[in-house]
């Protein structure tokens, strides 16, 4: 007895059992989350400062800066600028039309790449052409610009044709002037190209969330792959390939080098895609920017800030259908 | 007594597996037959009927062989199979249609810049040639140096802050998790110019009123930021809980366990992700033309003056148009592409022992 009472003098009083968190750890969730925050400060700067730089241009311009198509400086007799002008319509129009058309192209294409890779392809064809279609999308859009100039461009031209000389009823693929190259049904082609990595493996990576309960109660009432792909992995998968396809469309829209380089920049509003005219946002800031006044240069932030609001416009509604309809069905 | 009774065991070694779902040698050679048999076709037709050029025949090799195998399978098999034997052709052509894009710029890229290629290239540069020059002058060291320096200073900014974002996103999981991962999304939406623009309207004209290669690593570093944050979240979830749990039980902060067990377990998958990430920006064009300018002479100070990169001369020889300089832009972009392979097979090989 007096052995044990000695004892307990020795031992310490229990520790304390709290779920306060220690010195350490408060700073390492103060850093990390400072640094997950970074990306909501980075956005709102580029927000902030594009706005600021591009307002006089949105308040002198209003609405005319989205609904007329033009961009005149005029000089006096010594050089001063006496008045300017700048709208984007024609700069934007041409950007959404190439942007949808080439997401027209890409997502059958993708999708039929996302089905075979997932349901179809022999294991050894199914690696080989998971690594291409990755490094693809590490490509810079510098080589895909080039690349469409020399080689696509002429196979572009004479598809071109070939739609033209059979569909040329429909207004938007007729082409009175016989102008081909330079087109913007060229410059979608090179951005279907662009895009169909980013869509096919968020496409494979819906298709392989489809319940393999599901997938393997179909095969056991002897369904065939495709009637399995149509009852089972189509329908849960259909919202994430949409939002795939948004996020391809975001991607079509804010690319510059690749359709700088195809693309005939021409301040005209254009609908007919087969015809060499075309207009671009991301493009035109790159053209313009080199030889561009500072007010010039002022309205081409204002560019770069609808550009900004309009892919992130598109990258929210990808993310909400991901997410909303992507899981749908589990 | 009763070991003669246990009988020998019988020996296999003579036996194979059945495959009843495998290929019979029979099906292999009519399936390739009819291959051949489309092929056949298609060029008949091609070479004597309106249809003409590489679109139209493989338009109708398509269409001639999914015919034939679907019919077959209709006639013995009903139409049920012979659906499936249509949609499969169909999404393999999908499949091919994606690799023909691909092939066609490897082997454009390695035909015509491996011409322009000669040893001079790696340790001269341009301040005393044009681009139009004959190929056996001047060279492109200057850019490979721009390059890395860009990438390099973009390498140092972007990596602790993707790596703590993905951090946050999986080890804190605090109450702005889901805005942050769509925050992440939206900016790897970012178009690579509004990137540019970004960091010359805020740092370029108030502040230094001159071009450098540091406020061309600032805008790379927006694009790279969220390739980094979103592999590195991908490979940290990877990580088993019972490793942060452990570390938890044994008396750890979290910020030691975090440190201590979860980063080093996934350094592999980490370093995987920042390769990707330089894969992504270095090539980057625009960002790079608005606000690093491009010098055409070894610069090695990055705070100051015009920075040339190889999007830059690649750019400029392309620029110029003439036979000599278009060769010079495709040399460049042979380099470039053997950097972004070099990249991207080390971020394979890291990212494959991991998994093993």
């Amino acid at each position: 007895m007096t052995l044990l009472e000695n004892k307990s003098a020795d031992i310490p009083a229990p520790r304390e059992i709290t779920t306060k968190p220690r010195l350490s750890d408060k700073i390492f969730r103060g850093v990390v989350t400072g640094g997950g925050l970074s990306s909501l400060v980075i956005l709102g700067l580029i927000f902030a400062f594009l706005l600021y730089q591009g307002y006089d241009v949105f308040s002198s311009q209003g609405l005319n800066f989205l609904t007329t198509s033009r961009w005149d400086v005029n000089f006096d007799e010594v050089g001063n600028i006496t008045s300017s002008d700048f709208g984007l319509a024609g700069m934007l129009i041409g950007t959404l039309i190439c942007s949808f058309v080439a997401v027209l192209i890409a997502v059958p294409i993708s999708v039929a790449t996302a089905l075979y890779l997932s349901f179809y392809a022999p294991p050894l064809v199914k690696k080989f052409m998971v690594t291409v279609v990755d490094l693809m999308a590490a490509f810079p859009s510098i080589l895909f610009g080039i690349w469409a100039y020399f080689v696509l461009m002429p196979s572009g031209a004479y598809w071109a044709k070939l739609i033209n000389k059979y569909l040329g009823f429909i207004p938007v693929f007729s082409n009175e002037l016989r102008v081909f190259e330079n087109s913007p049904f060229i410059a979608s082609l090179i951005l279907a190209i662009m895009i169909i990595p980013i869509v096919t493996s968020i496409s494979r990576e819906v298709f392989s969330q489809a319940p393999l309960d599901r997938i393997q109660a179909a095969y056991a009432l002897g369904a065939t792959r495709w009637a399995m792909i149509r009852a089972v992995v189509i329908p849960h998968g259909r919202g994430g390939v949409i939002g795939g396809a948004m996020l391809g469309l975001g991607r079509a829209m804010g690319e510059t080098v690749a359709v700088y380089t195809v693309l005939n920049l021409v301040f005209a509003i254009n609908w007919q895609i087969l015809f060499g005219v075309g207009g671009n946002v991301a493009s035109l800031i790159l053209l313009k920017f080199g030889e561009a006044t500072p007010y010039e240069i002022q309205a081409l932030m204002a560019a770069g800030l609808v550009l900004f609001v309009l892919t992130l416009l598109v990258n929210f509604a990808a993310d909400l259908l991901v997410s909303r309809l992507g899981g749908k069905g589990k | 007594m009763s070991s003669n009774v246990i009988a020998e065991a019988p020996n296999y070694d003579h036996v194979s597996p059945i495959r009843p779902w495998a290929a019979s040698n029979r099906e292999r050679i009519i399936s390739t037959g009819i291959f051949i048999l489309a092929l056949i076709t298609a060029f008949l037709l091609v070479s004597f009927t309106g249809f003409s050029g590489k679109l139209g025949f493989f338009i109708l090799f398509i269409i001639i062989f999914a015919g034939i195998n679907s019919f077959r399978d209709y006639l013995r098999f009903g139409s049920a199979l012979a659906k499936d034997t249509l949609v499969n052709t169909l999404v393999a052509a999908g499949a091919f249609i994606t690799i023909v894009p691909i092939l066609s710029i490897l082997y454009t890229v390695i035909s015509k810049g491996t011409k322009g290629i000669y040893t001079g290239l790696f340790y001269r540069d341009m301040s005393v040639s044009a681009p139009s020059d004959p190929l056996n002058v001047g060279g492109l060291a200057h850019s490979i140096v721009g390059t890395l320096l860009l990438v390099g200073v973009a390498l140092v900014i972007s990596v602790p802050i993707g790596i703590l974002t993905a951090l946050y996103l999986t080890e804190i999981k605090g109450k702005f998790s889901r805005p942050i991962r769509f925050l992440v999304q939206a900016m790897s939406g970012v178009p690579s110019i509004v990137a540019g623009l970004f960091i010359y309207s805020a740092i370029l004209i108030p502040i230094t009123k001159d071009n450098s290669s540091l406020l061309g690593s600032l805008a790379l570093t927006i694009l790279m930021i969220p390739t980094v944050a979103r592999t590195s979240e991908e490979v940290l979830n990877l990580i088993p809980n019972d490793l942060r749990e452990a570390g938890v039980a044994l008396g750890g902060t979290q910020w030691r366990s975090v440190a201590l067990i979860v980063v080093p377990a996934a350094k592999s998958g980490l370093i995987t992700a920042v390769i990707l990430g330089v894969a992504r920006i270095a090539g980057e064009t625009a960002p790079v033309l608005l606000v690093a300018g491009g010098g055409d002479k070894f610069n090695f100070n990055p705070t100051s003056g015009p920075m040339g990169s190889l999007p830059y001369y690649i750019w400029r020889s392309f620029g110029a148009g003439s036979e000599e300089a278009i060769a010079r832009a495709w040399s460049g972009l042979f380099v470039l592409l053997v950097i972004v392979f070099a990249l991207f097979a080390v971020a394979r090989f890291l990212g494959n022992r991991k998994a093993r």
